[in-house]
């Protein structure tokens, strides 16, 4: 099990897994069940530049699609061709198998804990 | 959860189920209980059930009941034989498609009528204002009435478990008054996913009952229940139309490709309208559309004529990257020129173009 609260979120609903200057994203599991089962992941090049808040991939499922906004600026090191190949793990594990990118940052902007999260997307 | 919206009789079954709500209709149904993808596989190969009640029901009885029907739906519902049922429309003066539903007939003085949730009202006002001249009663059972459609190769042999109906010898578009599961039920063989299957019409109080029958007969032959989401692809590889997408008040049925449905020998409303429209080839019409890849053409997204010309020439009513056959399928309506089978198009996915080929609907038919 990943530990909920070593991660960093965004109000789109992406994780973050900092390691040094890489941040591991992907999306929540809230946002893995509010989408449904995922069918497709388009996703930025190694290499490419993303913006904060930028979109920089989308995440389809049958019924509609999902946007992943960059959560740092920074510069893609790694993507998850597991994931491209078989989006079923986003639904399967989003917090572990299911990551989508790794970006090398230069400086990590505000962003939410587990419980501030958590508050956000608690419908009651 | 929002608690806003409508729910059915069913409506605490599917929350114990874990079900995910979505607005359908003005109805809180079930969107899906775990997985789309496994709800709509579970159904092409062996069987499912659906919470269809939000849908509209009206019986049509009286001595006039057939000639009534007759002038207030597109095709001829006095020619239909007793126990069986047809697709039809029903239209306003001009001409326009205000749903499309099933009629059912018991007997010449007997009819049922099954129309969408969202357009219960405007059937409703429809049927009640043609009665002037007819010695008809029409009754709106909607709020009495629950629907459970059971769906798939393995529905009829679920079902027989839990009911004395010949199932065996009712015919695709047929239907009966039996019971399932101890209650009363009338049995439609008919649905909305290409598959064989039912639609159970039961009273509100045994709603309950049946569904968890049908739950625990199919279980271990895998029969669950889908929700929406898999309702939704499933119909779409059928090629069949939903009324607020491929059907509008804007299209006509020959654009979408119902002329065949529409009795242009006999008086009804709209008929006149639809007359003068019928002399006219329909400027565009609806097809369906496939494409490479996995990225899906939605509804809404514009077509065109090739991968750079900026003049729209369609556009998307349904689509989506098809679960069973694996490759993006969409119903459209494009400008009649380009309706052709294999005629090959663009569609704009969010900023990107991507070719599709014109086909005929459905897009997936069950083996006999």
């Amino acid at each position: 099990m990943t530990n909920k609260d070593a991660l960093l979120y965004t109000k789109e609903h992406e994780w973050l897994s900092i390691d040094g200057d890489v941040a591991t994203v992907g999306i929540t599991e809230y946002a893995a069940d509010k989408l449904g089962d995922v069918v497709y992941v388009d996703l930025p090049k190694v290499g490419s530049q993303t913006v904060y808040m930028k979109i920089c991939g989308e995440i389809e499922s049958t019924k509609s699609v999902g946007e992943l906004y960059a959560p740092v600026n920074g510069e893609v090191v790694e993507i998850n061709d597991a994931v491209t190949n078989s989006p079923e793990l986003i639904n399967q594990d989003a917090l572990g198998a299911g990551w989508l990118i790794k970006i090398r940052f230069t400086e990590l902007p505000q962003l939410l804990s587990h419980a501030e999260y958590a508050a956000l997307t608690d419908e009651g | 959860m929002n608690d806003a919206g409508l729910k059915t009789p069913l409506y605490d079954e599917h929350v114990a189920l874990g079900a995910a709500f979505t607005d359908f209709g003005g109805w809180q149904m079930p969107v899906r209980y775990s997985s789309d993808l496994a709800e709509h596989a579970a159904i092409r190969e062996a069987a499912g059930v659906f919470d269809i009640s939000h849908m509209a029901e009206f019986f049509i009885d009286g001595p006039d009941a057939a000639a009534y029907l007759d002038h207030s739906l597109v095709g001829m519902a006095s020619e239909i034989a007793d126990g069986r049922a047809k697709y039809s429309l029903i239209c306003n003066e001009l001409g326009q498609v205000l749903d499309d539903l099933i009629v059912y007939r018991f007997s010449t003085d007997s009819y049922l009528i099954i129309s969408n949730a969202g357009n219960r009202h405007a059937v409703a006002n429809a049927l009640f204002a043609g009665t002037e001249g007819f010695e008809v009663r029409v009754e709106d059972a909607s709020d009495r009435l629950s629907l459970i459609a059971i769906q798939g190769p393995k529905a009829v042999e679920i079902l027989a478990d839990l009911t004395d109906a010949p199932l065996g010898s009712l015919k695709y578009y047929s239907i009966y008054s039996s019971t399932v599961a101890g209650k009363n039920a009338f049995f439609a063989r008919t649905g909305y996913t290409g598959e064989d299957g039912f639609e159970l019409l039961v009273n509100n109080e045994d709603a309950v009952g049946v569904w968890r029958a049908l739950l625990a007969q199919g279980a271990d032959r895998g029969l669950v229940a889908a929700g929406y989401a898999a309702r939704d692809t499933l119909r779409l590889e059928a090629g069949m139309p939903l009324y607020g997408h491929e059907m509008t008040i804007d299209t006509t049925p020959f654009e979408a490709g119902f002329a065949r449905v529409v009795r242009l020998d006999h008086e009804f409303v709209g008929s006149k309208a639809l007359a003068a429209i019928a002399e006219h080839q329909p400027a565009k019409r609806l097809v369906g559309l496939v494409g490479e890849g996995k990225r899906a053409a939605r509804a809404d997204y514009e077509l065109f004529e090739s991968e750079t010309s900026e003049q729209s020439i369609g556009i998307i009513t349904s689509g989506a990257l098809s679960p069973t056959l694996g490759y993006p399928v969409a119903m459209a309506y494009v400008q009649s020129e380009f309706s052709e089978p294999e005629t090959e198009i663009w569609v704009d996915v969010r900023g990107s173009r991507q070719i599709m080929r014109v086909v005929s609907l459905p897009f997936y038919k069950r083996a006999k």
